[in-house]
């Protein structure tokens, strides 16, 4: 089978926009949330959330001009803005714009999201009842899609290999990177483009997941401590918005050009819990499953695992996620970190799944554990380091990474290092 | 009449992002302003809600410059 490897990485993230920025304020133990500021807010459930924090482009703020023209920026949703700027991001550290046929023939994209357009769904809704239907643009439909953020992408850069997108609600970044992997392992693309990205914090999105019951409500006085899984007092998670793009390369076509490789993907791993709409089962087995599967590809024993990015979303299932990760390490529990970096980024939907697998590249590439924020009195005892309030320091050979979603769906992947 | 030239060329330079002296009688919005059949549909709903008329889809088809442009709005004004 072609080895898979990751030659490139780019994220937009409530923390900053960019990988190194992100990567050093999430080691800083920083957090993203903060009350709403895009809309008020004031008259929901939910008064906070990770907002993308725009500015000029200096010190890690966003710009949407640096990214996109702004005459094009009219025509497409948040969330294919968050998807090309990530994606710009990751072939530009992968050194990868070929302006030859045949290496663009062989590059794909593969960028999905969980709800894709809703804002611009939500406000269109509003003017043809206002204006009625003559008003609607003819950049409503191609720029609410969710497959338009690869479509987008490829225009861009002229890559005609496959054209797909994820929709698996919050697994959409993993299933992504993972089902990316396997068109390259299959020989369908060299090289893919895969992510997720979502813009979900609007009046419609926020107000949906409270009607759920999913999102965090108690700390609008302190919407920094909000997001804290594993806690005893964490009361649903912070909603998050933005996008993680990497560039996957099969393995030789890396060395060959001599990419910078930053990791293997080893294994991936996806199941179903066939249970509830909103709720994992509560034995964890869906999980379990999915990352039992995902080892099994990578031809690894649980033992050989280093570091977990949890799904951990700072609901009640963070102890049904965590009960399936001991029950799958078994004895090997004590020698393993595992770290929800929703605690300080919020809980980016599809695109989580994405950013948490740049965070295990990184996670291997520096050798530290990034913290979970906020664990000042934990909910549950275990024999795991859920790295409290401080990174840890430690080998990482391995990494996995978790991502469950609405509707009972399970993706997990492991990353590992790539020696010589 | 040159009112009305002035605000459909700020339309159209504000849409297509092109350079306003190329915004001439004769120019095309397909083939000399860069504009895709999208894009013209967009131009169209710009005039209407500018000049506050309604421009039905087989008048539409005729708007192909922007001369046709002015010229079909400042009848549909007077």
């Amino acid at each position: 089978m072609r080895r898979v490897v990751v030659t490139g990485l780019g994220m937009v993230t409530p923390l900053a926009c960019g990988v190194e920025e992100t990567w050093s304020r999430l080691l800083a133990g920083e957090s993203g949330a903060d009350t709403i500021k895009s809309f008020d807010a004031s008259h929901l459930a939910t008064t906070y959330a990770c907002e993308i924090p725009r500015g000029d482009g200096s010190d890690g703020t966003f710009n949407p001009d640096d990214w996109l023209d702004k005459r094009e920026q009219r025509k497409v949703d948040t969330f294919i803005l968050y998807a090309m700027a990530a994606a710009e991001q990751a072939v530009r550290d992968a050194n990868w714009k070929p302006e030859d046929e045949e290496s663009r023939l062989r590059t794909g994209v593969m960028v999905g999201s969980g709800i894709g357009g809703l804002s611009t769904i939500a406000e269109t809704a509003m003017l043809i009842k206002e204006k009625g239907p003559r008003r609607v643009s003819p950049f409503f439909i191609p720029g609410s899609l969710i497959n338009l953020a690869s479509g987008n992408i490829s225009i861009r850069y002229g890559f005609k290999g496959p054209n797909h997108a994820v929709v698996t609600a919050c697994s959409t970044g993993a299933h992504a990177i993972g089902d990316a992997a396997r068109l390259i392992q299959w020989g369908d693309a060299d090289v893919m483009l895969a992510g997720g990205s979502e813009a979900p914090i609007s009046e419609i999105g926020i107000a949906g997941f409270n009607a759920c019951k999913a999102l965090s409500t108690k700390w609008g006085d302190e919407p920094k401590r909000a997001s804290r899984p594993y806690d005893a007092d964490r009361d649903g998670f912070v909603m998050g918005e933005g996008a993680g793009v990497v560039v996957l390369e099969e393995y030789e076509h890396a060395r060959a050009r001599g990419a910078k490789i930053y990791a293997e993907v080893l294994g991936y791993g996806l199941t179903g819990d066939a249970y509830h709409i909103t709720a994992p089962s509560e034995d964890g087995e869906g999980g379990y499953r999915s990352m039992k599967a995902a080892l099994e590809r990578a031809g690894l024993e649980p033992s050989a695992v280093d570091y977990i990015n949890a799904h951990g979303t700072s609901t009640m299932a963070d102890t049904i996620e965590l009960g399936a990760v001991e029950r799958l390490l078994g004895e090997a529990a004590p020698k393993v970190t595992m770290s929800s970096t929703k605690s300080s980024i919020g809980h980016l939907l599809g695109a989580a799944g994405a950013v948490e697998a740049i965070f295990c590249v990184l996670a291997i590439r520096d050798q530290v554990a990034p913290p979970t924020i906020n664990l000042d009195n934990p909910a549950v005892e275990t024999p795991l380091d859920l790295a409290p309030n401080a990174p840890r320091k430690r080998e990482i050979r391995v990494a996995l990474s978790n991502s469950f979603g609405f509707g009972g769906t399970n993706a997990s992947l492991v990353l590992g290092r790539v020696d010589g | 009449m040159s009112d009305i030239a002035d605000r459909v060329r700020k339309i159209v330079v504000e849409h297509l992002g092109v350079e306003e002296d190329k915004v001439v009688d004769s120019a095309s919005f397909i083939d000399d302003l860069g504009a895709d059949s999208l894009d013209t549909v967009e131009l169209v709903m710009a005039f209407e809600e500018e000049f506050g008329i309604e421009i039905p889809d087989d008048a539409a088809e005729t708007i192909q410059t922007f001369g046709d442009a002015v010229k079909f709005i400042t009848e549909a004004t007077s």
